[in-house]
Formats: C-alpha cells, structure tokens, sequence
C-alpha cells in the first residue's frame, strides 16, 4: 500500500533535482547567516552603549575627584 | 549567567552540523523512488521536529512562570518560542522546496503533516500581535504565559485534526514496504536531528544572553543616572 | 451551595439577565449571519447548496458570527470593575470562567437556532439534516464557548481589543472547525443525511471541548491574579 503511494512522487533527474536539494540547503544557511548578522548588529550596539556608560562613569569619577577640592575653595 | 558554555556549545553545533552534512551527501544512500530529492527530508524534518518540540518546551516554560511568578521563566519562554518560529520558517521554505521538488507545486494541501505546521506557525505567529498589545510588563508575561500553554496543547489537537481530514494519507517517509529506513539513511537522519537540536539550543542560549547583557546595560545606565537613549523593546521580555 | 457555585449562578444570572434586557449581541450577530449568507449566495454564485460547500458556507458564516460575539463577552466587566469584583471575593476564580462560557456557549445555541434554519430555507432542499446536526452544534458550541472565553478573557485588557480577539482565536480554533465541517459534510449530501465517520468526528469534538475546557478552568485563576 505504501509502496503505491510512494510511486506518485516521481524522482527528478540529478541535474534537475540538484538545484532543489541545493535551495533547500541555501535557503537554511541564509536563514542562519541572517540571524548571526541581526546578533552581531545587536553586539555592536550594545559595546557602544557600554563604552558611553563607561565614559559617564570615569567623568563622574573625575567630577568627583575634581568637587571637594572646589568645595574647599567656596569655603 | 547566560553566557557559560557557550562557546563549547557553538563549537559542538558546528562540528554536528558539518558532520551531518557530510553523512548527508556522502554516506547516505540515494532513495530508490524519490531520488535526490530526498535529500530535503534530511533538513526538512529535523527542523520540523526541533521547531515543534521548541514549541512544547516554551508552553512547559511558560507553565513554570505562572507557578512561581519569576519572570526569568518567562524569558525563557518568549525565546524558545521565538526560536521555534524562526525554525518554522525554514521549514515552511524546505517544506515547499520539497513539495514543487516532488509534486511540482510551491504548496500542496494533501500534505497532512505541511499543512499541520502551517496552522501550528500561524497560531504561533499571533504571539507576537498579542504580547505587543497588553502594556502592563507583568500582566504581559503572564498572558504570554497563558497563551503559550494553550498553544501547546493545540499542537497535538491540530495535528490529530488535519490528519484525519485527509482521505488520502500521504507517503510516510519513515515507512515503506520494509518496514523502516535503512540503517543508513535512520543514522545519518539521527545525525541530523542530533545537529539541527543543538543549533536550537545554541541560538537559543544565545538569545538569552545578549538579552542578560543588554539587560545589565539597563541596570548600570540606571544606577549610573545615565540618560536613557530611547525606550526599550515593548514585547520581549527583560532580563536581568 | 458553595461561594464558587454561587457565584458561578450569579454571574451567569446577570449576564444572561442583561444579554435579554438590552438584547446588545444575539440580533447582530444573527443578522450578521443572515447576511453573510446572501454574500455567499452571489460570491459562489449558487442558489442551493450541499455536501462541502454548505458545509463550509455554515461553518464559516456562524465562526464569524461567534467572533462577534466573542468581543462583547467581557467588556462590561472591564469597564465596570468586574474582574475587581471577582479578585476581592473569596471565590475560585475558575467561577468566572465557567459562568462566562455557559453564557457564552448559550448565546452560540440561540444564535444558531434562528441561523440555521435560515441557512436550510436559502439553501437546503430539505431539513432532514437539521437533528443531527444539532448534536454537531451543541458540540462545537462548547468548544467555541472554552476557547473564546479564554482568549476574549485576555484580549479585553490589550489595546486593539477587537482585533486581537479574532486574530488568536481564529488559528486556535482550526481543529475545531475542521472536525464540525467533517461532520456536518455528510449530513448535507445531495442524497439526504449520510453519517460517514460522524461519531469519529463527534469524538473529536468532544476531545477538544474536554482540553480547551481543563485548560482555560485551569489557567484562569492566573489571568486575574493583580
């Protein structure tokens, strides 16, 4: 019975049927490779926001270091 | 942290899915009635596979959110689902590959199993519609929550249903008039699902990673009084 | 009688009580149905219908109808503090559920008894289709009444409510539909009522009301949590 059905999915010549399998293989690679891009995008983003964060904080530090002694001065 | 053993993981990953590949190229034998491509099936249904048990996993992630509350559960969740329907669009693709491969037609509806995943997919699509809608952070999660478990238990339904709809059951792959693949074709199979499953896991954890990160930022940006540049994503969970 | 039972009675009572006194829904929908009906008339082009064709033309029509109403189940109990109401009382939940579905799936029977008989009279030669297909529709109904309440439940605290509405429900409920036209398909047929694999269907829909019921009873308490 099942040999019955199977029968009404004719094979493709090998060049022909090459491209296919090839796409369906593409198509995966390209889906991954996509998802990797938005990621690396994503990172990208990211190591800039830390780098400005680190910035704010050294300034603040600075900021810090640099208040008391204008404090004295007021003073 | 998200982060741990992801490096021997990706490494893993890509070691499978090059030696799948291989086995599925030269070690496999050709089908004797669907030829080359047959080859698809080595793709197809292992995303399939992963993409529906991603599926499970997020509605048994989502159950665990509703029981104790911590929105990390959640997280986990929103990207098992997330991953799952990214893998469901590779497998509607191959799947349709494979149909106008075979039957010459982009999409054929006598394909019990395609077609189960299509409405799988779709249900799943209308996640994102919904998360989006409900602005309350908590009250979202816990409806996300909620709809992730019912999701789950449509799949079997939804699968059950549609088969039954068909009068005529199309090829099983996995039988033939012997009774099973042959041993080369079953290993370089298991090979396959074994590779496609840690890529979901890899990808997966990830996720959860740049999210922890990303999350972090957000941490030190407040402790820091930082000005914020710009709001935040509306439907994908936090995680910190 | 139990707190839960209750207000189980209670809810149930006023929904009912208020869907009668304002009549808000049940005219709409069925005229929507009528309507629909006239659509498909000239859409398919066909003055009667049977086998799958009518099947799908009810099926699809009384879905649409049911999404109707399935956007007005709880918006007086948003806008009117409900849902508040049933989180201060020292009741399960799940009486909330279970009293919105009973109503809702009520509104479903009555709609589709004044329906479907219009659909028999546009398109059917005969209604000896009409018995056992109540059996079907009294089936669906209750799956449609577990699923609807669930997601409308949800659905009534986003924004763009009435969309989202159908826009979930209409995937979720696919299994359904498939197994109520499957029924229905054979009942239809030129020759008269045929019953081709109807208990298996029958089943079927009996199997998805018996989840989608445990599962919206089960995860409702989670919905109203605040």
């Amino acid at each position: 019975m099942d040999l019955l059905l199977l029968a009404g999915a004719p094979a493709l010549p090998l060049d022909e049927a090459g491209k296919y399998v090839a796409g369906a293989y593409i198509v995966f690679v390209l889906l991954l490779v996509i998802y990797v891009s938005i990621m690396a995008a994503k990172l990208q983003r990211m190591e800039r926001e830390l780098r400005e964060l680190a910035g704010f904080a050294e300034n603040r530090a600075n900021g810090e270091a640099a208040a008391p002694e204008r404090e004295e001065v007021s003073a | 942290m998200y982060g741990k053993g992801l490096r021997p993981l990706s490494i893993a990953t890509v070691v499978a899915i090059a030696a799948a590949f291989s086995l599925v190229f030269f070690y496999a034998p050709l089908d004797a009635d669907q030829g080359f491509i047959q080859k698809i099936f080595y793709l197809h249904v292992p995303l399939a596979i992963v993409a529906l048990v991603g599926f499970v996993v997020g509605g048994v992630f989502a159950i665990l959110h509703l029981r104790s509350s911590d929105r990390r559960w959640d997280a986990y969740s929103y990207v098992s689902i997330h991953m799952s329907v990214i893998f469901g669009v590779a497998v509607l693709i191959t799947g349709s590959i494979w149909a106008k491969a075979s039957w010459g037609h982009w999409w054929v509806w006598n394909e019990p199993t395609l077609v189960s995943f299509l409405i799988v997919f779709l249900m799943y699509a209308t996640y994102y519609p919904f998360r989006y809608a409900i602005e309350d952070p908590e009250r979202q999660a816990r409806y996300a929550s909620v709809f992730a478990v019912t999701a789950g238990a449509f799949v079997p339904l939804n699968f059950m249903a549609v088969r039954m709809a068909q009068s005529l059951v199309h090829p099983r792959v996995f039988a033939t008039t012997n009774g099973g693949l042959p041993g080369s074709m079953m290993l370089t199979f298991l090979a396959c699902l074994t590779a496609v499953a840690l890529l979901w896991v890899t990808l997966v954890k990830f996720e959860l990673t740049a999210k922890s990160t990303s999350g972090q930022i957000k941490r030190l940006r407040r402790a820091l009084d930082a000005p914020a540049p710009g709001a935040g994503s509306r439907i994908a969970p936090e995680v910190s | 009688m139990t707190p839960s039972r209750t207000a189980f009675a209670t809810i149930l009572t006023k929904d009912l009580r208020a869907e009668l006194r304002t009549l808000q829904s049940l005219p709409a929908m069925a005229l929507f149905a009528t309507t629909t009906f006239v659509i498909f008339r000239f859409g398919l082009d066909r003055t009667s219908l049977s086998g799958s064709l009518a099947a799908g033309v009810l099926w699809a029509t009384l879905l649409f109808a049911a999404l109707l109403g399935v956007n007005r189940l709880f918006v007086a109990e948003r806008e009117e503090g409900g849902f508040d109401a049933i989180r201060l009382a020292p009741i399960d939940r799940s009486a909330l559920f279970a009293a919105k579905a009973t109503a809702l799936f009520a509104y479903l029977l009555v709609l589709e008894l004044v329906v479907v008989p219009i659909f028999a009279l546009f398109f059917l030669g005969s209604a000896a289709a009409l018995p056992p297909l109540l059996a079907v529709l009294v089936l669906a109904d209750l799956g449609l009444a577990a699923t609807g309440t669930l997601i409308s439940s949800m659905a009534v605290h986003s924004r763009a409510r009435d969309l989202l509405g159908p826009l979930v429900l209409l995937p979720l409920v696919v299994p359904l539909m498939i197994a109520a036209t499957g029924a229905t398909e054979p009942l239809l047929a030129v020759g008269g009522p045929g019953y081709h694999r109807f208990g298996t269907w029958l089943a079927v829909l009996s199997l998805y009301d018996l989840i989608f019921g445990l599962v919206g009873y089960a995860v409702f308490d989670f919905l109203l949590e605040d």
